[in-house]
């Protein structure tokens, strides 16, 4: 099976409760499989940064054995919308 | 004008490289990258993330990063004027490189450790370093980031 960014937009959405996922493929970039991923989920809120990448890491854990460079960016909703605001 | 002095020292019985460089500007920056050319270094690993303020596990050397993560790292730790911090290589040793993965349960490289707790890789350092939370950091350990000088400068 081979990994695509529905296939990771799916399960961030269905076990981190993400509300805005956003997957970039950064394979060509590179020579193996890559993406950069921006999940905005409600989940991340009071959690420190370690702790909401650890959680997209285990929600992925799966998947991330067959990629090869993988980047991340968490926000709460709140932070999402300030940041599209700027 | 920057004068850069570098010193390669091979210490025979440990068969261990170190790698020195000072450089002397305005904001007297020095650093030093202490490199192990490994062996076994897997067992060794919660020692290896104690025993420095600062450890890196990266591709490459901070002189000659292999990947534009762990370069990131190394640029970010230069900006701060952290001179002084271990940088060990996972392309030199596959061991290394899968053992630092299933130690700190984190898939990628580079990794970053403050006082021998994981802080993340390349994004999370990158975020600390944007939101101003890797200057408070680095002053837990007793380290003064150069970005605070440069600020009082201007």
């Amino acid at each position: 099976m081979s990994v695509t960014p529905d296939l990771l937009r799916e399960k961030l959405i269905a076990e981190i409760g993400a509300i805005h996922v956003d997957v970039e493929d950064t394979s060509p970039n590179r020579c193996a499989a890559s993406f950069k991923v921006l999940v905005v989920s409600p989940q991340f809120e009071g959690k420190p940064l370690l702790q909401r990448h650890r959680m997209v890491n285990n929600c992925l854990a799966e998947e991330l054995k067959e990629i090869h460079a993988f980047e991340q960016k968490t926000l709460t909703p709140e932070q999402w919308e300030k940041q599209k605001a700027q | 004008m920057n004068s850069i002095v570098r010193s390669t020292v091979r210490c025979l019985r440990s068969r261990t490289w170190y790698y020195g460089a000072v450089q002397s500007n305005a904001v007297l920056n020095s650093g030093w990258a202490r490199l192990m050319c490994s062996s076994a270094v897997q067992k060794n690993l919660e020692e290896m993330v104690k025993r420095d303020k600062v450890v890196v596990f990266m591709k490459g050397t901070p002189a000659q990063p292999m990947c534009g993560f762990s370069n990131a790292v190394v640029q970010i730790l230069r900006m701060h004027g952290v001179g002084i911090y271990a940088a060990y290589n996972v392309l030199e040793d596959q061991d290394l490189r899968q053992g630092i993965k299933t130690f700190s349960n984190w898939p990628t490289i580079p990794q970053v450790f403050f006082n021998g707790e994981f802080v993340g890789g390349c994004d999370i350092l990158l975020q600390m370093h944007q939101s101003g939370d890797l200057v408070e950091e680095l002053q837990k350990l007793g380290i003064r980031s150069a970005l605070l000088d440069r600020e009082k400068e201007a």
